[in-house]
């Protein structure tokens, strides 16, 4: 296979990822995929791929690409101020890359992870279904591992015809935290009731920072001591979004590659149309959560797929 | 049975809250049973539940919930096909003297009643193959450690509560180790990957 684009730089820690592999939670394999999952399909919806394409998810650190063949690209997520040949280039836009060209991740403006999307979409080892790079296991993506230097990446099939230019609106867009704080519409968990009135109320005030020992598993909070109550818990299936609060009474939040079972009382549920901003936070940066319920999280994702159906 | 969202594309089901096998059964004939709607994407039996994971946008949280008040009071309590795995262990290593003696057991009355009886894989979980097995003889019950260790190896076959796990990779533990096995758990080129699968049983052979 030929090459579409080769790894120069890789950054503090570049992946390739897609939607993951939701079937095989009963063999305790996480679903992984892509932290920010709009973002991951709308790269792909601009390129003219499949909403599930392999992309290459690049963490703020200065990851670098170039283009050993003309293609067509997309950079969508937190803006990374990439670059092409040392210039500007607009984010969540089609673009033509030509063979050589060098495209760059720079430092932070927003957000924390960039998804770049090839017209064609990236090859990579299949695991279960699924490209997605799973490190414990050592599977999907390049080798089950982050990209290295000089790593090659080939594209999973041809092109389909894809225009150069295709945008998705800030309005289409997720909410994106702001000076590093996010706005997280969360619905009341299965345990919400073993936190004392006083702990609820906390839970939903307070700001919470995120912790240096966060990772794509889960982010560790900080706060105030949330105050849980009752009988140790049996273990039960987790989820994307699931803030869950051990005895040391600091939440945390699961994020994508969440173990597939867990213990601690699950007291809150992050809607799907707001783990994009959690997605694009990094330690250090802070969150609210905001109490909402099943219905508006289903009417804000819906709007969002709306709109990345509507660009054509 | 109590329903609760986990999000706004996840439900959580829980039939009781005990370690029971009968429980466990039933949650087990509910995912089998939710699995096979249109919109779910999976379900997956837990202890004493089941976690259901749908798109919203083809069925809605308020048709999951009244599936299950429908469905739970037919659910049956039956082993379904569950096979009888036999994992070799060695027995020893410091933890099982340690282990033996909070206990108030001789070692080898301790191995015995470890190994004497059959358990239940409950479920499969928290890392990739590692199963969660029960209910294990009242007179091994212990609380966890209060201090993790940092970690111990893959193979590693721990007691806690009323369970007993086998660690599939090298893993932080807060539970008791009596000894090792070579046995992998998890192999990714498997299909499927783990060995076990809820609903079989396991003996212990000491060797």
């Amino acid at each position: 296979m030929i090459a579409a684009l080769r790894v120069d730089k890789p950054g503090l820690f570049a992946t390739l990822q897609d939607l993951g592999r939701p079937n095989h939670r009963r063999s305790g394999v996480p679903v992984g995929g892509a932290m920010d999952r709009f973002a991951l399909m709308a790269a792909n919806r601009l390129v003219g791929n499949d909403f599930g394409a392999t992309c290459v998810e690049v963490l703020v650190g200065g990851s670098g690409l170039s283009a050993k063949t003309d293609c067509l690209i997309a950079i969508t997520g937190g803006d990374l101020d990439p670059r092409v040949n040392g210039n500007e280039v607009p984010g969540w836009t089609g673009l033509r890359l030509a063979a050589g060209d060098r495209l760059q991740f720079g430092t932070r403006r927003t957000g924390a992870r960039a998804y770049l999307a090839v017209a064609g979409g990236l090859a990579g080892d299949r695991w279960l279904g699924s490209r997605s790079t799973n490190l414990l296991v050592g599977r999907g993506g390049i080798a089950g591992r982050a990209l290295h230097k000089d790593d090659a990446l080939a594209l999973a099939g041809p092109p389909r015809n894809a225009v150069v230019g295709l945008h998705l609106p800030v309005a289409a867009r997720p909410t994106y935290p702001s000076m590093g704080l996010a706005e997280l519409a969360a619905v009341p968990g299965p345990q919400i009731s073993l936190l004392t009135a006083e702990s609820r109320h906390l839970l939903f005030r307070q700001e919470f920072g995120v912790h240096p020992e966060s990772d794509r598993m889960g982010f560790r909070l900080v706060g105030e001591t949330l105050d849980v109550r009752g009988p140790e818990l049996v273990s039960f299936g987790l989820t994307y979004g699931c803030v869950q609060v051990p005895a040391s009474g600091q939440p945390i939040l699961l994020m994508a590659d969440v173990q597939t079972t867990g213990g601690y009382p699950v007291v809150a549920g992050v809607v799907r149309a707001d783990l994009p901003a959690a997605a694009q936070l990094l330690p250090g940066d802070r969150l609210t959560f905001r109490q909402s319920d099943v219905e508006s999280g289903v009417r804000r994702w819906s709007a969002l797929m709306a709109g990345l159906e509507a660009v054509r | 049975v109590r329903i609760h969202p986990l999000g706004d594309a996840a439900l959580v089901v829980e039939l009781g809250d005990r370690v029971d096998i009968r429980l466990n059964e039933r949650a087990r004939d509910l995912a089998d049973r939710l699995r096979r709607v249109t919109g779910v994407e999976d379900a997956v039996a837990s202890y004493c539940g089941v976690t259901v994971y749908y798109e919203p946008e083809q069925v809605s949280y308020s048709a999951i919930h009244h599936l299950v008040l429908a469905l739970s009071p037919r659910l049956r309590a039956r082993a379904k096909g569950g096979r009888l795995h036999e994992i070799p262990v060695v027995y020893g290593g410091a933890e099982l003297e340690e282990t033996a003696a909070q206990l108030g057991l001789e070692v080898a009355a301790l191995v015995k009643m470890h190994s004497d009886k059959m358990y239940n894989v409950f479920l499969i979980g928290f890392l990739p193959g590692q199963p969660y097995l029960g209910p294990l003889p009242a007179r091994l019950q212990l609380p966890r450690a209060a201090t993790p260790r940092a970690r111990v190896p893959a193979g590693s076959v721990a007691i806690a509560g009323r369970q007993t796990i086998v660690y599939p990779w090298a893993s932080p533990s807060g539970w008791h180790v009596l000894g090792h096995t070579s046995v992998l758990l998890f192999h990714p080129n498997r299909h499927p990957p783990a060995l076990l699968r809820a609903g079989d049983r396991v003996r212990f052979v000491p060797t």
